[in-house]
């Protein structure tokens, strides 16, 4: 193993390009705009055999990408905020087509109003499109992801595009030591795509067909049949990783001194850097806190989390994102909305903490005073509100 | 149609979206009362009424999606529309 300190997106753009598409399309958009310029640089220099398609905007992006693969190509975008918010459309349509793509997101804020800093409102607010989600702590598992991603997305048992996210600015623009696996070893993991259906003259197929009331449900239905099954297709690939390279990625969600732990906490991404550093402060002044981080969130590994929190007394969700309107009288977050489900008919409370949006810094003080405030019983709430700008 | 993955399908498949099934009002034809004028079949949007062999207007039920307008055009009031057991 060899660690390089590298910038994250320039990591992950040489992640993309051991996984060998051969079809890239982007817009560049910060923070996400290092990676494409990179893999530009990448495709230019000959170092990979790709289309490199520049396009006007994401939704021929992601649109390019779809005919790519459609023809049995593997594809590779990346995209963030705004960006993402233009592909909706094609986000959905690709889903129900079944065709598979693994697209990093530099997770950023959606405006208005406008904000280039981080939170996760841009995939959060995509988690209904059909698409696999995996949420990245740090570099080293943002770029593992991206080989992961592949192998999952075009499982035939899924068929799915995979959305890798990864904190725009706290992630893509900070070195990090990263381990890059050679172009063997990636090969030896990651087999050439080999698609279940493409476009051929020779054979000729209509794709996303239009479906009447007929079969409209039934396809909705098997949509969601290939996410349940991503669940054990997740697993499998995570653990094969872990045989190979030693980094094991089978648990969808990960349990950090969750051992006898009474208070968890409950987040995804590179805040539980923050959150671990903070729990290990608590643990050494005899606090029983642990973390319980998601690194899949679609699928939702409901059981996995029903397990993991399956003895604690209460549960702190740190939600970056928010689903406006929701919750009556207090706001929720998309992370303890679909706890909540998963949790349903246990009597842990689960108290949920709107946090970090747009960029706000969260330090190892926010996490312990979100602990305390969970201890009292007192969440539901956003955390960190500017009153006096109110 | 089959439901394949990724809702693909051979060329000539849209052919099986039969609009029979949008139906929640089924058109009856009341021949005795027909002056075989036409009109339901001028006005039917799907185009799915002829002139059958036996020179009675009648409807192909696997495509009439039961919008009513041949009834409420019929000037024998000839048509009736029927909410349909399924
Ligand atoms: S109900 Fe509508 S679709 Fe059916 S035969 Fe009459 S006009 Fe045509
Ligand atoms: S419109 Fe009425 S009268 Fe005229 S052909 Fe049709 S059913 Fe007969």
């Amino acid at each position: 193993m060899a660690l390089e300190i590298m910038e994250g997106s320039i990591a992950i753009a040489q992640a993309v390009r051991r996984c060998r598409p051969q079809v890239v399309s982007a817009y560049p958009i910060t923070p996400q705009t290092h990676i494409v310029e990179s893999l530009a640089e990448i495709v230019a220099n000959g170092e990979l055999a790709a289309d490199y398609i520049t396009v006007e905007s994401e939704f021929s992006a992601l649109s390019a990408c779809v005919g790519a693969v459609a023809t049995g190509a593997r594809a590779y975008s990346a995209t963030t905020s705004q960006g993402l918010a233009l592909m909706f459309e094609v986000c959905f349509n690709m889903a129900g087509m079944r065709l598979p793509l693994v697209m990093t997101i530099a997770n950023r804020a959606l405006g208005a109003p406008l904000s280039i800093w981080n939170d996760q409102q841009d995939s959060i607010a995509l988690r209904d499109a059909g698409w696999l989600q995996l949420y990245a702590e740090d570099n080293q598992e943002a770029v593992d992801l991206h080989y992961i991603g592949y192998r999952v997305a075009e499982d035939h048992r899924v068929l799915l595009p995979t959305m890798v996210c990864f904190d725009g600015f706290i992630l893509s623009h900070t070195y990090e030591p990263v381990d890059m696996l050679s172009q063997e070893e990636v090969d030896a993991y990651l087999p050439p795509f080999v698609p279940k259906y493409r476009l051929d003259a020779a054979n000729p197929v209509s794709m996303g067909m239009y479906a009447t009331p007929d079969y409209y449900l039934e396809f909705r239905y098997e949509n969601d049949q290939a996410q349940k099954r991503a669940l054990e297709v997740v697993r499998e690939a995570g653990r094969e990783f872990g045989k190979l390279f030693g980094r094991d990625y089978s648990d969808l969600v990960e349990s950090y001194r969750m051992e006898d732990a009474e208070t968890a906490i409950v987040a995804m991404g590179s805040i539980c850097g923050t959150t671990k550093d903070a729990i290990d402060e608590m643990r050494a002044e005899g606090k029983k806190v642990g973390l319980v981080r998601i690194r899949c969130f679609r699928p939702f590994p409901a059981e996995d989390l029903k397990a993991a929190l399956a003895n604690v007394s209460r549960i702190a969700v740190l939600d970056k994102n928010i689903s406006l309107g929701a919750g009556g009288a207090t706001p929720r977050g998309a992370v303890a909305l679909e706890l909540k489900d998963a949790l349903y008919g246990t009597s842990t409370p689960v108290l949920d903490y709107i946090i970090a949006l747009g960029g706000r810094d969260v330090r190892i003080e926010d996490i312990k005073n979100v602990v305390a405030a969970c201890e009292a019983g007192d969440g539901d709430r956003f955390y960190g509100l500017r009153t006096e700008v109110l | 149609m089959a439901l394949n993955v990724g809702c693909t399908a051979p060329p000539g498949r849209a052919r099986d979206n039969r609009t029979g099934s949008w139906r929640v009002f089924i058109p009856r034809f009341d021949h005795e009362a027909c002056s075989k004028c036409g009109m339901c079949q001028l006005v039917c949007p799907e185009g799915c009424i002829s002139e059958t062999e036996g020179k009675e207007f009648a409807p192909d039920y696997t495509y009439c999606k039961g919008c009513g307008l041949c009834a409420e055009e019929c000037p024998k009031t000839a048509i009736t529309m029927v909410q349909e057991e399924k």
